[in-house]
């Protein structure tokens, strides 16, 4: 059994029914690793519980059942070790751009100078470009520009793991773009380990070494891992033009409209939960995605046998 | 409309006092009146008694010449009696800051743990709800029975008056702190003393003000009742000496000083206020 450098096993999260009505399952059984440098998407609709998944890797929640470790300790709360940028940015809105990073580096390194403290933000601000934005309040920063300053007070706390909960969902397309090849080049520079949430499928496929697949709630699992096999060096621009774009997309977009709701209640047949299947979409041959995916396993049947060369399964 | 006329405004103020101070001295006109008692029975009670129908009520010059007079010399002292108005502002003013500022030493941080523990809230709560509604001149008797000193007693309904609006905004505002603040601070590993004062505070801090801001303007309509009842000294036993002595001019001087006072109380609190408040 391989260790992954995050490693999630059996995680559940149950809430207690009202009277006299069964506990309400979102999800159960869900298991999956991320090694260290990886950049890790999960996919899902919504209710499905991507964002009690992020933070019980944060240690902000707490799961009803299973464990994760990272780097061979156990979760057991908020650390330093990961760093969160949240959906809503969630910036002090009574400090600057520049004390709000700071607000962090301060903690991480208590013994640091006011001047250290305020050197090592000001780099990170500039790394997302706010240089000139430093003494600026949030109300007074666009919506593109406060989602970049939490980004810069997650990643100045250099974090072992980076999680990020639908960071560009409020923003309008032309500043997510710009945004997601920011962190793009400063991912790519710093072999950062990341796990993030996300909507847009165009998104995952552009940032993402694998995408975890989740099956619609109540009793979600991870229906799939998708392998973007693309070369690493992806940019906006050009990434649509590799003929494995496509076929990753439609993989992408058929699961989550056609296929999201079968794994629901009573486990698919075959469907392993501890073995997630991962596919390469884009390595198969002329896009069918149907052809792909089918995974009709004879129960019993050795684990590492998988009926299309382009199918294989996780092996824990 | 008033945009490109800001002198529209205050011109339409001034014709309302105009008009106020018009019909007060139509209404307080002296109509010589015929002495209606017997001679030697007005020379013994005065000549005022003596004219009848006329009213004890000043007319607007007798007030503003009565105004000046305590303008020029608000700080003289000729006995217990008789002080000057500055002198008895100065001590109602210093009996709200000190029961005020009591107020909020307690309500603050009391309002920080009921704000943060929902089970100390529980707890606290029907006291707050059955002690809130209690009117402050309520406790007078028994502060005077327990504290036996008059001056501490004022200083003491003050305190309990104060309290509530703090207590409860405090509370409320430290409860409603935004979750993703405190998970930020939880996330990067910040002591719970450093988020009480750098998170919760700060993010607090309006609710805080608006609260205390509610408690210094009651605080000031409760010293004056408060002191027509203790006597001694401030400005509540100054308009009820004058009552007793039957000067309206006097007393009509001094609702204006508590007005005043009162306007300054509450709009250096508004800018404290301010300061601390943050846009979103």
């Amino acid at each position: 059994m391989t260790q992954h450098f995050l490693q999630v096993e059996g995680l559940a999260k149950r809430f207690p029914g009202a009277r006299g009505k069964d506990d309400l399952t979102v999800f159960e059984n869900i298991h999956f690793g991320i090694e260290k440098g990886e950049f890790a998407c999960i996919i899902g609709h919504s209710g499905c519980g991507k964002t009690t998944i992020l933070n019980v890797l944060a240690g902000l929640d707490q799961a009803s059942d299973g464990v994760v470790i990272m780097d061979g300790k156990e979760i057991s709360g908020p650390s330093l070790d990961r760093g969160v940028v949240f959906q809503g940015h969630a910036l002090l809105p009574w400090l600057s751009t520049l004390k709000n990073v700071e607000f962090g580096v301060r903690s991480r390194w208590p013994g640091w100078s006011a001047k250290e403290v305020e050197a090592h933000s000001t780099r990170y601000l500039e790394m997302v470009g706010l240089g000139q934005a430093l003494h600026k309040k949030p109300s007074e920063l666009s919506g593109g520009m406060k989602q970049r300053v939490g980004i810069a007070r997650a990643f100045a706390i250099q974090p072992k793991m980076l999680l990020l909960d639908e960071p560009f969902g409020a923003l309008d397309a032309l500043t997510r773009g710009t945004i997601q090849d920011e962190l793009l080049s400063i991912v790519q520079a710093t072999h950062q380990t990341v796990f993030m949430i996300t909507h847009d499928v165009d998104e995952a496929i552009l940032l993402a070494d694998k995408i975890l697949l989740m099956s619609n709630g109540p009793y979600a699992r991870i229906a799939e891992i998708v392998e973007v096999t693309m070369p690493r060096d992806r940019t906006r621009s050009t990434i649509h033009h590799d003929p494995q774009y496509y076929r990753i997309r439609n993989h992408l977009v058929d699961f989550l409209v056609n296929r999201s709701a079968d794994y629901a209640g009573a486990s698919l047949e075959g469907h392993d939960p501890r073995h997630p299947p991962v596919v390469r979409p884009g390595l198969g041959g002329g896009g069918q995605v149907a052809q792909v995916v089918e995974l009709p396993r004879p129960a019993h049947q050795g684990d590492k046998l998988s009926p299309k060369p382009s199918v294989s399964h996780a092996s824990l | 409309m008033s945009g490109n006329r800001p002198w529209l405004a205050p011109l339409l103020s001034l014709v309302f006092l105009a008009v106020f101070v018009g019909l007060w001295h139509l209404g307080t006109r002296t109509s010589v009146g015929e002495v209606i008692v017997d001679p030697e029975y007005a020379a013994l009670i005065g000549a005022a008694a003596a004219t009848g129908g006329q009213s004890a009520m000043p007319g607007p010059g007798d007030v503003v010449a009565k105004l000046w007079e305590h303008v020029t010399d608000p700080f003289y002292d000729r006995g217990t009696n008789d002080k000057g108005i500055g002198i008895q502002l100065g001590h109602s003013i210093a009996r709200v800051l000190i029961g005020f500022g009591l107020a909020a030493l307690v309500a603050v941080p009391l309002g920080f743990v009921i704000g943060m523990s929902p089970l100390v809230y529980k707890a606290l709560d029907p006291f707050i709800q059955i002690l809130k509604p209690i009117s402050p001149l309520a406790w007078m008797p028994l502060a005077l029975y327990t504290i036996k000193d008059s001056n501490i007693s004022a200083i003491f309904v003050i305190f309990i008056c104060s309290l509530w609006p703090m207590l409860i905004n405090t509370a409320f505002g430290v409860a409603s702190v935004r979750r993703d603040w405190l998970n930020v601070a939880r996330t990067l590993e910040v002591s719970r003393l450093r988020t009480a004062f750098q998170v919760i505070l700060p993010a607090a801090a309006p609710t805080i003000m608006t609260g205390m801001r509610i408690s210094v303007g009651i605080a000031w309509l409760v010293i004056v009742a408060a002191e027509m009842l203790v006597g001694g000294t401030g400005i509540g036993y100054f308009v009820w000496n004058e009552w007793n002595n039957l000067s309206i001019a006097n007393i009509i001087s001094a609702i204006l000083f508590i007005g005043l006072i009162g306007m300054v109380l509450d709009n250096s609190l508004a800018r404290l206020g301010r300061a601390v408040t943050y846009k979103e």
